[in-house]
C-alpha cells in the first residue's frame, strides 16, 4: 500500500481529510499534540497512529490536554496543539482554552464534531462546539467539507499566533476526515478581515521620546505581551539606556531581570510596596504589553493620579480600556520598544536626572515588603520553602504554579531572570493549572528542571495528570505547599468575613506520598523547617523521575503586602 | 448618547452571532440592527444602532474590529449621513370615517397604504426613526394592532463609500 501511494502522482493523488489533518500539522511544524481520543476523532487517531512525525501526548483529561499545551507554548513561544473528541471532550477543554484567552497563549484547539448531516439533531456526543466556545477564542471554525480543511488549519495557526496571540477552534466533523480531496497546503492565509498593526506610528514613538525625556518620576510597567512578542532584550535595552525602574506584571515576570537593581519587583494586588507606590507617585508611566488589569490596578479613580501614560499594546482594544493612555501607541512591543530606542539614541534627547526619584524608591523599598521570618524549631513557612526552591535552582528552572497563595510567593520570592520560565494562569486563575502545564513544559525542555508550585488544593483539580508524567517519564518535581486550607480563600475570610472560614478547609485529604507512590512516582514529606533544605537538594537531585514533594506549612500564613478590592496602590496592608 | 455604526464583515456562518455575542459580553445593548449581504457576496454590510458614552463607543469599536470576521467599522453618528428606517403598521380605525385621517396622515409622512382587509389597514412607512415614532403619535386615537421595524439603515452623504479599504 505504501509503494502504491508513493509511485502515484502527488499532484493528483487523493488524501482523506485524517491525512490531511496530520500533513498540515506537519506543515506547521506542529509536532507535539495534547489530546484524547473519541468517537468523532477516530479517523484522526488512526491516522496518528500510523505516522510517525507528530507525536501526541495522551492525557487523562481534556483540561489538561489544554493546559498542557499552554506550558508547551509559554515556555517555547510556539502554537500549542491539542487534540479532542466531540462533546465532553469539547466541554473539558472549554477551561483550558477560556484560560489561554485571558492569558494570550497560542493554541490551536481541534475538536471533533458528529457528522455534519448530524449536526443540530442532538446526536450522541453533539454540542455546538462553535458557539460554546465562542466568548473565550480569539476565533473559531466549524468546518464543513474537506475542500475547507487545509485553509483551516493555516488559517487557525496563523490568527493563534500572530498579532496578540490566542486560541482558535477548529471544529471538525467525522464525515470531514473521511473525505478525500488532491492536498496542496495554502502557503498563504489570505485574510483581508486580519491584519494586525504591527509598526508603531512614528509620530507616537515621537510623543513618547518627548515625553519620556521630560519625566521626573517615570516608571516602566510591563507584561506578558513583552514575553509574548520576545521583546524581553528590547525591553531589557530601553530600561537601561532611560535608567528608569521598572515593574512587572504577574504574567510578565522574567521579561526584565528580576536581579538587576533597576528592577523593583511585581506590582498589584500582592505587588511589592515600592513598586505600587512608585505607581502611585510616577509622572510618566510606559506600559509595555500590560492590559491595567484590576488586580494591577485597584481603584480606577485612585490609580496612577499624576500620570501621563504611555501605553504600547498590540492590542488596539486593550489601551485606554480600562484607563486612558495619553500617549497610545498600537504596534508589537519588540517592533515599538526597538523604534522607541532608536528615537531616544538619535542625540534629541537627554535623559532626565531622576535621583531624586531613585532615592524616594529606596525609602520604599526599605520596608521590605515581601519579608518573612522563619522560625527554625515552629512551622515551615511556605516563603521559606521557595526561598529555598530559587536559591537550590540558581533561579534557572522553569516553575509551572495553580492559583493562589503559593502563586503569588512564587511571584514574589523567585527571581526570574529569563523570560517563558514562570508558567501560571493570570487572568481566569485556573486552580489544577500547574501540573498539566508542567508536562508541556517538560515535554518541550525535556532535560530542564521543571518545577510544579501547588497546593493541596489546586493540585487535586488535575490530578488525574501524574498518570500521564507516569507514561511519558516526566520527571516534574511537586512543591506542594500544604497548609490544609484553601489559602487565598482563607485569607479573604480572615481580611473580610471576620475569619469565618466556610467552605475553606480541606478536609480528608489524601496521603500524597502514597498518592504519588501508586502512580509510580517517588513521594516525600516534609514537616520541619531544618528538613526543608536537605530535602530540595534531594527532590532537585532526582533528574530520572518525578517526585511528589509535600511541605507541611503554617496554615496561617497570609500573602503580604495587600491593596483590598477597592483600595488604592498608596493604600496597602503591610502585615 | 444614540450611536449608529456600520460594519462590514465576511457573510459566514456565525458572524453575525459574533457580533451580537460581543455586544451581550461586554454588556451594551443593541437597540437595532440591520443586516443583509452586499453586492459582493463575500461580504455582509450592518447597521448597529447602540447607546454609549465616547468611552464605550471607543471600545465596542476596538473590539468589534478585533473580531477575524470583521473588515470595517466606520461610526457614522458624528459624520453626515443619511439614516431610513421602514416601518409596517397594521391598524384599526377607530371609524369608517377616518380612512381621511390615515391619508392626511400618510401624505405628511410618505406614508402609503399597503394592505387592506375588512377590519384593519397596514401602511408603510419610511423615514427617520423621529418620523416613524411621529407617525404612531399621529395616529393614537386610532388602535395600533402591530409594529414591525426595521431598525435604521445608514449612508454616508457625498462621495464617501464604506469600503473593505477603509480598515481604522
Amino acid at each position: 500500500m505504501d509503494n502504491l501511494k508513493q509511485s502515484s502522482n502527488p499532484e493528483t493523488q487523493e488524501l482523506t481529510g485524517a491525512e490531511i489533518f496530520t500533513r498540515c500539522l506537519v506543515e506547521e511544524g506542529a509536532t507535539t499534540v495534547f489530546g484524547y481520543p473519541g468517537g468523532a476523532v477516530l479517523h484522526i487517531y488512526d491516522e496518528l497512529h500510523k505516522q510517525e512525525e507528530v507525536d501526541h501526548i495522551l492525557v487523562r483529561h481534556e483540561q489538561g490536554a489544554a493546559h498542557a499545551a499552554e506550558g508547551f507554548a509559554k515556555s517555547t513561544g510556539k502554537v500549542g496543539v491539542v487534540l479532542v473528541t466531540s462533546g465532553p471532550g469539547a466541554t473539558n477543554a472549554v477551561t483550558g482554552i477560556a484560560d489561554a484567552y485571558m492569558d494570550s497563549v497560542p493554541l490551536v484547539v481541534f475538536t471533533g464534531q458528529v457528522r455534519t448531516a448530524l449536526i443540530g439533531n442532538d446526536a450522541f456526543q453533539e454540542v455546538d462546539t462553535v458557539g460554546i466556545t465562542r466568548p473565550c477564542v480569539k476565533h473559531n471554525i466549524l468546518v464543513k467539507k474537506v475542500e475547507d480543511l487545509p485553509l483551516a488549519i493555516k488559517r487557525a495557526f496563523h490568527i493563534a499566533g500572530t498579532g496578540r496571540p490566542g486560541p482558535v477552534v477548529v471544529d471538525i466533523p467525522k464525515d470531514v476526515t473521511e473525505q478525500s480531496m488532491v492536498f496542496s497546503y495554502p502557503q498563504d492565509p489570505d485574510m483581508r478581515s486580519y491584519q494586525p498593526t504591527i509598526e508603531g506610528h512614528a509620530g507616537q514613538i515621537k510623543r513618547a521620546a518627548r515625553l519620556i525625556a521630560k519625566a521626573e518620576r517615570p516608571i516602566i510597567y510591563s507584561g506578558g505581551g513583552v514575553i509574548s512578542s520576545n521583546a524581553h532584550e528590547e525591553l531589557t535595552e530601553f530600561t537601561r539606556l532611560t535608567g528608569f525602574p521598572i515593574t512587572n506584571t504577574l504574567m510578565g515576570l522574567g521579561a526584565y531581570p528580576g536581579t538587576d537593581p533597576q528592577f523593583i519587583q511585581m506590582l498589584g494586588m500582592h505587588g511589592s510596596y515600592e513598586a505600587n507606590m512608585a505607581m502611585h507617585h510616577s509622572d510618566v508611566l510606559i506600559a509595555v504589553g500590560a492590559r491595567f488589569d484590576d488586580r494591577i490596578t485597584g481603584r480606577l479613580d485612585g490609580f496612577c493620579p499624576y500620570a501621563k501614560v504611555i501605553h504600547i499594546d498590540v492590542d488596539p482594544s486593550s489601551i485606554s480600556k480600562n484607563f486612558r493612555a495619553h500617549v497610545p501607541v498600537v504596534g508589537d512591543a519588540r517592533k515599538v520598544l526597538r523604534a522607541l530606542t532608536d528615537e531616544l539614541r538619535d542625540g534629541k534627547y537627554t535623559m532626565p536626572d531622576i535621583s531624586a526619584w531613585w532615592g524616594q524608591i529606596g525609602e520604599w523599598a526599605k520596608k521590605d515588603s515581601f519579608a518573612y521570618e522563619q522560625d527554625m524549631d515552629g512551622e515551615i513557612k511556605p516563603q521559606y520553602v521557595l526561598d529555598q526552591l530559587y536559591k537550590q535552582t540558581g533561579g534557572d528552572a522553569f516553575v509551572t504554579s495553580d492559583v493562589g497563595q503559593h502563586q503569588m510567593w512564587v511571584a514574589q520570592l523567585y527571581k526570574f531572570t529569563q523570560p517563558r520560565r514562570w508558567i501560571n494562569s493570570g487572568g481566569l486563575g485556573t486552580m489544577g493549572f500547574g501540573l498539566p502545564a508542567a508536562m508541556g513544559v517538560q515535554l518541550a525542555h525535556p532535560d530542564a528542571q521543571v518545577c510544579c508550585v501547588t497546593g493541596e488544593a489546586s493540585i487535586q483539580m488535575c490530578i488525574q495528570e501524574l498518570s500521564t508524567c507516569r507514561q511519558y517519564g516526566l520527571p516534574i518535581k511537586i512543591i506542594n505547599l500544604n497548609n490544609r486550607y484553601m489559602g487565598m480563600v482563607r485569607q479573604w475570610q480572615d481580611f473580610f468575613y471576620d475569619s469565618r472560614y466556610a467552605m475553606s478547609y480541606m478536609d480528608a485529604l489524601p496521603d500524597f506520598v502514597k498518592l504519588a507512590e501508586s502512580y509510580g512516582h517517588a513521594g516525600m514529606k516534609i514537616e520541619k523547617p531544618k528538613d526543608v533544605e536537605p530535602a530540595l537538594r534531594e527532590i532537585l537531585s532526582l533528574k530520572d523521575r518525578l517526585v511528589f514533594a509535600d511541605f507541611v506549612t503554617d496554615p496561617r500564613e497570609n500573602v503580604f503586602p495587600m491593596i483590598a478590592p477597592g483600595a488604592a496602590h498608596n493604600e496597602m496592608i503591610l502585615s | 448618547m444614540r450611536r449608529i455604526l456600520a460594519v462590514l464583515l465576511e457573510n459566514e456562518a456565525g458572524s453575525l452571532s459574533r457580533v451580537a455575542n460581543l455586544f451581550s459580553a461586554r454588556g451594551i445593548n443593541i437597540e437595532s440592527l440591520a443586516v443583509t449581504p452586499t453586492p459582493d457576496e463575500t461580504l455582509s454590510r450592518m447597521t448597529i444602532v447602540t447607546f454609549g458614552d465616547d468611552r464605550i463607543l471607543e471600545q465596542i469599536t476596538k473590539q468589534l474590529h478585533k473580531l477575524v470576521d470583521v473588515v470595517t467599522v466606520v461610526d457614522m453618528t458624528g459624520q453626515n449621513h443619511v439614516e431610513r428606517e421602514m416601518a409596517l403598521i397594521k391598524l384599526r380605525l377607530r371609524d369608517e370615517g377616518s380612512v381621511d385621517d390615515l391619508q392626511r396622515v400618510n401624505k405628511v409622512y410618505r406614508g402609503r397604504i399597503a394592505d387592506v382587509s375588512a377590519l384593519c389597514y397596514t401602511s408603510e412607512v419610511v423615514g427617520t426613526s423621529e418620523e416613524i415614532d411621529a407617525y404612531l403619535a399621529a395616529m393614537a386615537e386610532h388602535e395600533v394592532v402591530e409594529v414591525v421595524r426595521s431598525g435604521p439603515l445608514g449612508i454616508a452623504r457625498g462621495e464617501q463609500v464604506l469600503s473593505i479599504r477603509q480598515n481604522q
